[in-house]
């Protein structure tokens, strides 16, 4: 027995001194980067490479403040716990300044309500919840990517501009589908009062039986279906449902249904004729920033860009803006720069408001359709993220006070 | 009534490769009783080398061969599986295999990233089955009455084989008594390699033959495992037939659930599972399970006993050297050493009951996730003081657990086992549909305590203080009398209850007690990461605990401690690689393979090799 614990203290404190020999060297800026590296990979790697291609270009003009970026990838395995804890290592230990990343809204906001409570600086770069700003928001938690709601609205307008009366609506059975669905509900009656939506389907996400979910909205028979299932779930969602003929002469609108990561694997049998939010990297017009990014990142990396691609580099922008404006790199400089930062990217100028601290980043909403075997977006447009939010009387609200 | 048939169809569908799945875990489970995790991982196997095939070979029989070859692929896979990983540890104690089936799940997980990527393959169609019949003008797909046409044939040909050859004969035998198959002269290990490949092939030819109605992804594994478990449990395992009867049930109730009630899509399964356990234990073709296959196997267990003095001394020495931590080591270590702790007391608590109580909990989670959001609950709602919260956490899921623990322990083995993971998961789909009260997947946030605790030193002595409290709890309480009852009702229920211990009673004091203490732990948790959210009441959850309560070794005291804190360590320096799952997972099967007995358990027995060797003389003395 004595070998055995002794053996065991030896090993434990070997451990300790190997892990704690690394010190910090101080001639860079350092930021935490949280996610799900393994857990969502094909979303989570474009969005490394994005970041990758935009911390060289920041680096070869000169840094920020004097010092080279460097970002700390850190993989959390999709739980909330692990997450917090390699926060505080990243803050404690590894000398990093602020904290990036998550795709999943839990981890996002359970990153979030720890910076709150240490007084460490997140930038939310993917989680869509709206909650992330509003209801739960705080004074160090700042917002990227286009929420849930600014992406439902921008479908709603699209849906209230015909003539379809009832609607179906299908989201994964949690949280970011149940946002979804209300966000759109509440965007769409507020400009056509007078619809109904006459079924709600809630597969259990990547579990969805598509066969039953198909036949289920059939039978409610609506003018219109508002999809937000993405992933393997949207792949048999429309196998099914075309083999059915459920989108026959009906108009359906798809939450994300045009980002790459999603359409792709679906090859020439993407739907087509959906209103969906995406991101047409293979349609921008030579000469704009949008065609920049997309020729850079396919000269570095000779693979399509993703939108993980781009919020990935936006990060990057964002937060190399925002220490710059800053000064220095403590958090209330930090918060300081990123209250009313404008960036200039790929998408255009964006804005981190000051009321909610979430910035205008926009969605691309258009048609789908099959171009060379693969499913593409035509028609579209960049709807900026500004003219989607609610009215500051009506955030202010939501915001719980300080 | 086109609809009602239309959607008869859909389920009957839908229960194909269910069903293919299924059998091969029940085949699997009844001859080597290999609770067998990388099911799920045959089934994804399937599914890839299928598509990755059917790229390959053209036409419609190039279509129907790569369904085939990939079930042959696949189950020449599970005997590589089982020859390098399982054989090795029959011997181990029951259940222990299930540690080294995870370890595969994560070498199989990294090796299908490398080898197909990350994006999510959707399957090619069936050539020559792309359309629809009309059935009374229902829209009816082609290869689902391929499908429906064909599982029976699958039955059949697998009811043949069991019943009617001489392969199936031994096979049958083997389920039934395997010592007596052995002792006849049956070359048992070969038996056994047969229907491991035999299994993984129905597997593979599951996920192969799923293609054109989906694809293939890499959260395919964990996301079917429940549901397979589910049927082989309502069938009873071991049951071919009962398989096919509870692959359609729950299929075609799934279609008309998701028709009439489509909230239900994440209990309905389980639902199905608690009633159907409910009124016949074990399963609806299963039968009883033959008494003492799931106790004690291999040798016995030493009597316990409390610690020496050197040990405790030891043990003393080392609480010192942990408090001394915040002084010496960086902030990230006494972070670090909380969750530590934390895990180490949810380990001791499932211990508790696995290894003194032999009661197998997959359900453990529900307990630890249960004691964290009632603590979360009342800060968020009642307000409540921290001081509250802790005194309420332990009893909320102490209460829990005693109510889960009477509902279960009519079981008892596997079937209680599965009965625990049915009941956590219909309380984690509470708490995940429940959005208006529980904060459903977003969970609740701003959990912190109070200004007094929430530097993270002052933090981590309270952990301290609480988490090893409640693990010397549990240890004090196996030297009671309470605890050399448990003990007793789990060696032998008979003689147990003939001296006058009412075993069902203990057990369920046992549960309760161990419930408790995982929603301590709980508790510690939620005011250390200021959240909690519905993953700590997830399989995954419990199975993190059923494992480093094996590897730490299920016959040790310390077994549970010992294997939390290894593995916690090991686990945070490990995911700074890219392939950790790869490292973890192999890293897993070494230790299952030269440790058998677990962690503590093998050093002890080395241990105690050397002393017998240098004191022979001294033990002889005394005779």
């Amino acid at each position: 027995m004595r070998v055995t614990r002794r053996g065991l203290l030896t090993g434990a404190m070997a451990a300790l001194t190997l892990s704690a020999g690394s010190a910090m060297a101080e001639d860079t800026i350092k930021i935490g980067e949280i996610n799900h590296y393994k857990r969502m990979a094909a979303f989570a790697g474009p969005y490394k490479l994005g970041i990758e291609l935009a911390l060289e270009e920041v680096n070869t003009a000169g840094g920020v403040l004097g010092k080279p970026l460097e970002f700390i990838f850190r993989d959390d395995q999709g739980k909330p716990g692990e997450a917090v804890k390699i926060a505080e290592e990243l803050m404690t230990r590894e000398g990093t300044v602020m904290l990036t990343g998550t795709i999943l809204s839990n981890i996002g906001l359970a990153i979030s309500s720890l910076a709150a409570e240490k007084g460490y600086v997140y930038l939310a770069s993917e989680p869509l919840a709206d909650s992330i700003v509003w209801e739960k928001g705080n004074e160090y938690t700042f917002r990227l990517r286009a929420s849930t709601y600014m992406q439902a609205a921008m479908l709603a307008e699209e849906a209230s501009k015909t003539d379809a009366k009832t609607f179906a609506t299908i989201a994964p059975n949690y949280a970011y589908g149940k946002d979804a669905v209300a966000a759109f509900k509440k965007a769409l009656t507020a400009l056509k009062p007078d619809v109904e939506f006459v079924t709600e389907q809630w597969p259990a996400l990547f579990k969805i039986d598509a066969g039953a979910e198909v036949q289920a909205i059939e039978r409610a028979k609506p003018d219109a279906i508002y999809n937000v299932t993405f992933g393997g779930d949207l792949a048999k969602f429309v196998r099914e449902g075309t083999t059915r003929g459920l989108f026959d002469g009906r108009q359906v609108y798809g939450l994300l249904t045009g980002e790459p990561e999603y359409l792709d694997p679906l090859k020439d049998e993407a739907p087509e004729g959906w209103t969906v939010t995406g991101y047409p990297w293979y349609d921008f017009s030579e000469g704009g920033s949008n065609k920049a990014f997309v020729d850079a990142y396919i000269t570095e990396y000779g693979e399509r860009p993703g939108i993980g691609s781009l919020v990935g580099y936006m990060t990057v922008q964002s937060i190399a803006a925002a220490i710059t404006r800053a000064g220095a790199t403590d958090a209330d400089s930090l918060i300081a720069g990123f209250k009313g930062l404008d960036v200039e990217t790929p998408v255009g100028k964006i804005h981190f408001r000051e009321q909610d601290h979430q910035a205008t980043m926009g969605a691309f909403v258009g048609t789908t359709t099959v171009k060379d075997g693969v499913g593409v977006m035509e028609d579209w447009l960049y709807k900026d993220g500004a003219d989607y939010l609610p009215s500051d009387e009506e955030v202010a609200k939501l915001r719980p006070s300080k | 009534m086109g609809l009602f048939i239309a959607q008869l169809l859909t389920g009957l569908a839908n229960a194909a490769a269910l069903f293919l799945v299924a059998s091969g875990l029940s085949l699997i489970f009844g001859v080597t009783r290999i609770v067998n995790f990388a099911h799920g991982s045959f089934y994804m196997l399937g599914a890839f080398i299928g598509y990755s095939l059917m790229q390959v070979l053209p036409g419609a029989v190039g279509f129907w061969s790569s369904i085939l070859l990939a079930g042959l692929a696949v189950g020449f896979i599970g005997v590589i599986v089982e020859l390098l990983v399982l054989r090795p540890v029959y011997k181990a104690p029951e259940l222990f295999q299930l540690v080294a089936t995870f370890g595969v799940i994560l070498v199989i997980q990294d090796l299908a990233l490398m080898i197909w990527g990350a994006e999510d393959v959707l399957g090619p169609r069936a050539p020559g089955l792309k359309g629809v019949i009309r059935i009374m003008d229902e829209p009816v797909p082609k290869f689902d009455l391929a499908l429906i046409a064909i599982t029976p044939f699958v039955l059949f040909a697998l009811w043949y084989l069991i019943s009617k050859t001489r392969v199936g004969v031994l096979v049958r035998a083997a389920t039934q008594d395997r010592e007596m198959v052995g002792a006849l002269g049956v070359n048992q290990s070969w038996l056994f390699t047969g229907v491991f490949f035999l299994g993984a092939a129905l597997a593979g030819l599951g996920g192969a033959i799923q293609l054109p109605k989906g694809g293939a992804d890499l959260l395919m594994d964990f996301n079917i495992l429940a549901s397979i478990f589910v049927v082989v449990v309502i069938g009873g395992m071991g049951s071919l037939p009962g398989a096919y009867i509870a692959a359609v049930l729950i299929s075609v109730l799934n279609v008309f659930g998701v028709a009439y009630i489509p909230q239900s899509t994440l209990v309905l399964m389980f639902v199905v599972m608690a009633v159907v356990l409910t009124v016949r234990p074990y399963g609806l073709l299963g039968r009883e399970e033959v008494a003492g296959e799931h106790g004690q196997v291999g040798e016995p267990e030493q009597p316990i006993k409390p610690a020496g003095r050197s040990a405790r001394i030891l043990v003393l020495v080392f609480l010192i050297a942990l408090a001394c931590l915040p002084f010496v080591a960086e902030p990230f270590f006494t972070i670090l050493a909380t969750d530590v702790i934390v895990f180490c007391l949810f380990a001791a608590s499932l211990h508790f009951i696995l290894g003194l109580g032999g009661l197998v909990s997959f359900g453990h989670a529900a307990y630890f996730g249960g004691g964290a959001y009632v603590a979360a609950l009342l800060v968020n709602y009642a307000d409540a003081p921290m001081e509250l919260a802790f005194l309420m956490a332990p009893i909320g899921a102490g209460l829990l657990a005693a109510i889960i623990g009477w509902l279960c322990l009519r079981l008892s083995g596997v079937y209680f086992a599965m009965l625990t993971l049915a009941l956590a998961q219909l309380v984690w789909s509470l708490v995940f549909q429940w959005d208006e009260f529980t904060g459903g997947d977003d969970g609740l946030v701003d959990i912190w305590p109070p200004d007094y605790l929430s530097d993270t030193t002052v933090y981590f002595y309270f952990t301290m203080v609480v988490g090893i409290g409640g693990i010397i709890l549990l240890r004090h309480m196996a030297h009671t009398p309470f605890g050399y009852a448990l003990r007793a009702s789990r060696d032998s229920v008979r003689q147990a209850e003939a001296t006058g211990i009412h075993t069902k009673r203990i057990q369920w004091l046992a549960f309760s007690v161990a419930g408790a203490l995982a929603g301590l732990a709980g508790a510690l948790f939620v005011f250390s990461k200021g959240s909690v959210f519905p993953v700590e009441l997830e399989i995954a959850k419990s199975f993190d605990g059923l494992i480093v309560v094996f590897l730490g070794g299920v016959k040790t005291l310390s077994g549970g401690v010992v294997g939390a804190a290894a593995l916690t360590l090991v686990q945070d320096y490990i995911t700074r690689f890219e392939y950790w799952r790869l490292a973890l997972g192999l890293l897993i099967i070494v230790v299952v393979i030269i440790a058998p007995k677990g962690i503590v358990g093998s050093f002890r027995a080395l241990f105690e090799n050397r002393l017998g060797s240098a004191g022979d003389k001294p033990t002889g003395g005394t005779q």
